[in-house]
């Protein structure tokens, strides 16, 4: 932008334009390699799995139009209701997630907190630690007979719950598990956003006596609102695509597991165990249609409440 | 941390991280400044206790015995203390392979997305030509689309390169990245014309122009960017568990899963790959978290 303008402002268009040619083949050699490599790898299958979605895949590779049969078969199923309601219920509950990293970030921001750097290592720890692991310390602590949380129930005298092998029950455990495994990215974001906020507009709100919690709710929410935005769009593409906490904290043994997928699981085991293709093309193009229709919704929601000054 | 000091303040001026300034401090002393920041301490710590306590009791886990793991009630302290799961993570996985594989693709896929990713993010920042708008939008748009409808189509690639259950057939699509392009093209967009033309009256070319002028600027994106994809790279397990198919090419994300597939459920054994498979990553983290926070606050400022 800056470049078009001031060139056109520094010299002639003729000699721009000139400039410009010389430069193309220079333009080719930067963009070029990474150019290539996103159309073969990005542009081109994402084509080719819109049209994977219409063909009826062979085992051994022909194909043949059919239509939306993929899309009818997919959706016809009971499968895949229940693994879009227990994808869509991780997503609304991994929203939650949101304002707890805004109040933790408000706080770790106290000015004249003591120890704010390793406050922000221990929220950011299991943003850096492998989601497999994750996956297998919270079963350990989600194990029915001996798992921490269950004993410390029993200790004070409550039943203990069959977090991961009762339907429902099990995509609440795992999406808050989520939220602990993302809350130090969101509190990173946020952090960024309230150094936006002038110190100047929360020093008046306190000179008009407002109390910290009067300050959280009136000055510091909706100016963050923005950020909040960014990220409950983003917390929703990425819970729709939840796949390695399921996959891994519901085993082939559970006994919930055929009624605990999300919609990747599923389009895991269509594709790659049961070797269905079409099915598998149709339910990322499910996907697709479902993470566009919810950020339009997002975003058209956002009037209502995001302030941008 | 024995980064250049002056590489540290650029970039903590330009995002993130605002320590609270010491001019401030004495203004609130009159209102009793101490009583909010005791409850803040206490939800803070109350916080921390909740996202440490998996990892510690990852750690004593690991150190229990088979028995020890799983009573009722449970050892907190390991009685007694034993290494045996570390060992048998050894006997049962071929785990210096798994790390090495890990390792490997790490360093392919971030040294070539990253070179890649600044070239090209700097071609789209700074020249024209005709379709280049066209081109920009349409890799834009990648980002909208979730990773599995391009996932089957590049399997086939994959496969039709002959690439399956190899190093190079995992890494290769992760070398290149529309994110990481995009990042650079802001980053490069923001920097100023004046010394790029100043270095092409020096009669430097183009590429030398982004060698040695653009790249050392561009400093706190390539960090970025250069974490970012580290970390991703080490974490990633729905790509290489389609595509690895056998052990030999397998990282440790994959590997510890099939720990999870053995008959006999041993915790210490669990916990103890778990660790030893997180540990590499938290290390660099710790090391570099200033880096890593800084790279995080990009994606939500810039991305």
């Amino acid at each position: 932008m800056t470049r078009q303008l001031r060139g056109r402002n520094a010299a002639p268009r003729r000699s721009a334009a000139q400039l410009s040619r010389g430069r193309a083949w220079w333009a080719l050699l930067f963009i070029g390699p990474a150019g290539l490599g996103l159309v073969v790898f990005y542009l081109w299958p994402i084509i080719r799995g819109i049209y994977l979605s219409f063909q009826d895949v062979g085992p051994f590779g022909g194909e043949t139009f059919v239509g939306i049969d993929n899309f009818v078969e997919v959706f016809s199923e009971p499968d895949l209701g229940r693994a879009l309601l227990n994808t869509l219920l991780y997503a609304v509950i991994c929203l939650i997630g949101i304002p707890v990293a805004m109040i933790v970030a408000v706080l770790i921001n106290t000015k004249g907190l003591k120890g704010r750097s390793l406050f922000r290592v221990l929220f950011f720890l299991p943003v850096v630690t492998m989601p497999v692991a994750v996956a297998l310390v919270w079963r350990l602590l989600l194990n029915v007979d001996y798992g921490v949380l269950n004993l410390s129930l029993r200790a004070i005298g409550l039943p203990g719950v069959a977090w991961l092998s009762t339907p429902v029950v099990n995509m609440v455990v795992i999406a808050i598990v989520g939220i602990w495994m993302g809350l130090g990215t969101q509190i990173i974001i946020f952090t960024a956003g309230l150094q936006g906020i002038p110190d100047t507009l929360i020093e008046a709100a306190e000179l008009d006596g407002a109390g910290p919690v009067r300050r959280f709710v009136s000055v510091i929410v909706p100016l963050l609102s923005p950020t909040t935005f960014l990220l409950s769009v983003l917390s929703v593409i990425a819970s729709m695509q939840v796949f390695d906490l399921i996959f891994l904290m519901i085993d082939p043994n559970n006994p919930a597991q055929s009624q605990s997928q999300s919609l990747v699981s599923l389009f895991y085991t269509r594709g790659f165990l049961q070797h269905d293709l079409g099915a598998a093309a149709a339910i990322a193009c499910v996907l697709l249609a479902i993470i566009l229709v919810l950020s339009a919704i997002q975003f058209r929601l956002q009037r209502r409440w995001v302030h941008y000054e | 941390m024995s980064e250049p000091t002056s590489v540290m303040t650029r970039e903590r001026a330009s995002v993130t991280v605002r320590e609270p300034a010491p001019v401030a401090t004495p203004r609130r002393t009159g209102r009793a400044p101490g009583k909010p920041l005791f409850w803040v301490y206490v939800l803070l710590i109350l916080g921390s206790a909740v996202m440490v306590f998996p990892f510690i009791w990852e750690v004593l886990t690991s150190l229990k015995t088979l028995s020890g793991a799983s009573s009722v009630p449970p050892q907190i302290i390991p009685d007694p203390f034993t290494t045996r799961a570390y060992t048998k993570v050894f006997d049962t996985l071929p785990f210096w392979n798994l790390l090495g594989n890990s390792i490997l693709l790490t360093v392919i896929r971030t040294l070539g997305q990253v070179l890649l990713c600044t070239m090209a993010g700097y071609g789209f920042a700074r020249f024209h030509f005709r379709g280049k708008n066209v081109l920009f939008i349409a890799f834009l748009a990648v980002l909208m689309v979730p990773g599995q409808l391009f996932l089957l189509p590049q399997y086939e690639i994959i496969r039709e390169m002959g690439l399956l259950g190899t190093i190079p057939g995992i890494a290769l699509p992760g070398l290149f990245s529309v994110f990481g392009t995009f990042l650079l093209r802001q980053f490069f967009q923001t920097l100023p014309m004046e010394l790029e033309e100043a270095a092409r009256l020096d009669g430097a070319n183009e590429w030398q122009i982004f060698w040695r002028v653009m790249l050392p600027l561009a400093k706190p994106g390539i960090i970025a960017l250069t974490l970012l994809t580290a970390l991703w790279s080490w974490n990633d397990f729905l790509w290489p568990l389609v595509v690895s198919g056998n052990v030999n090419s397998m990282p440790l994300s994959v590997g510890l899963s099939l720990l999870t597939d053995l008959r006999l459920r041993d915790d210490a054994l669990l916990m103890a790959g778990a660790l030893l498979s997180s540990l590499p990553m938290i290390a660099v983290f710790l090391v570099l978290q200033r880096q890593f926070i800084q790279g995080i606050a990009f994606t939500g400022t810039k991305g």
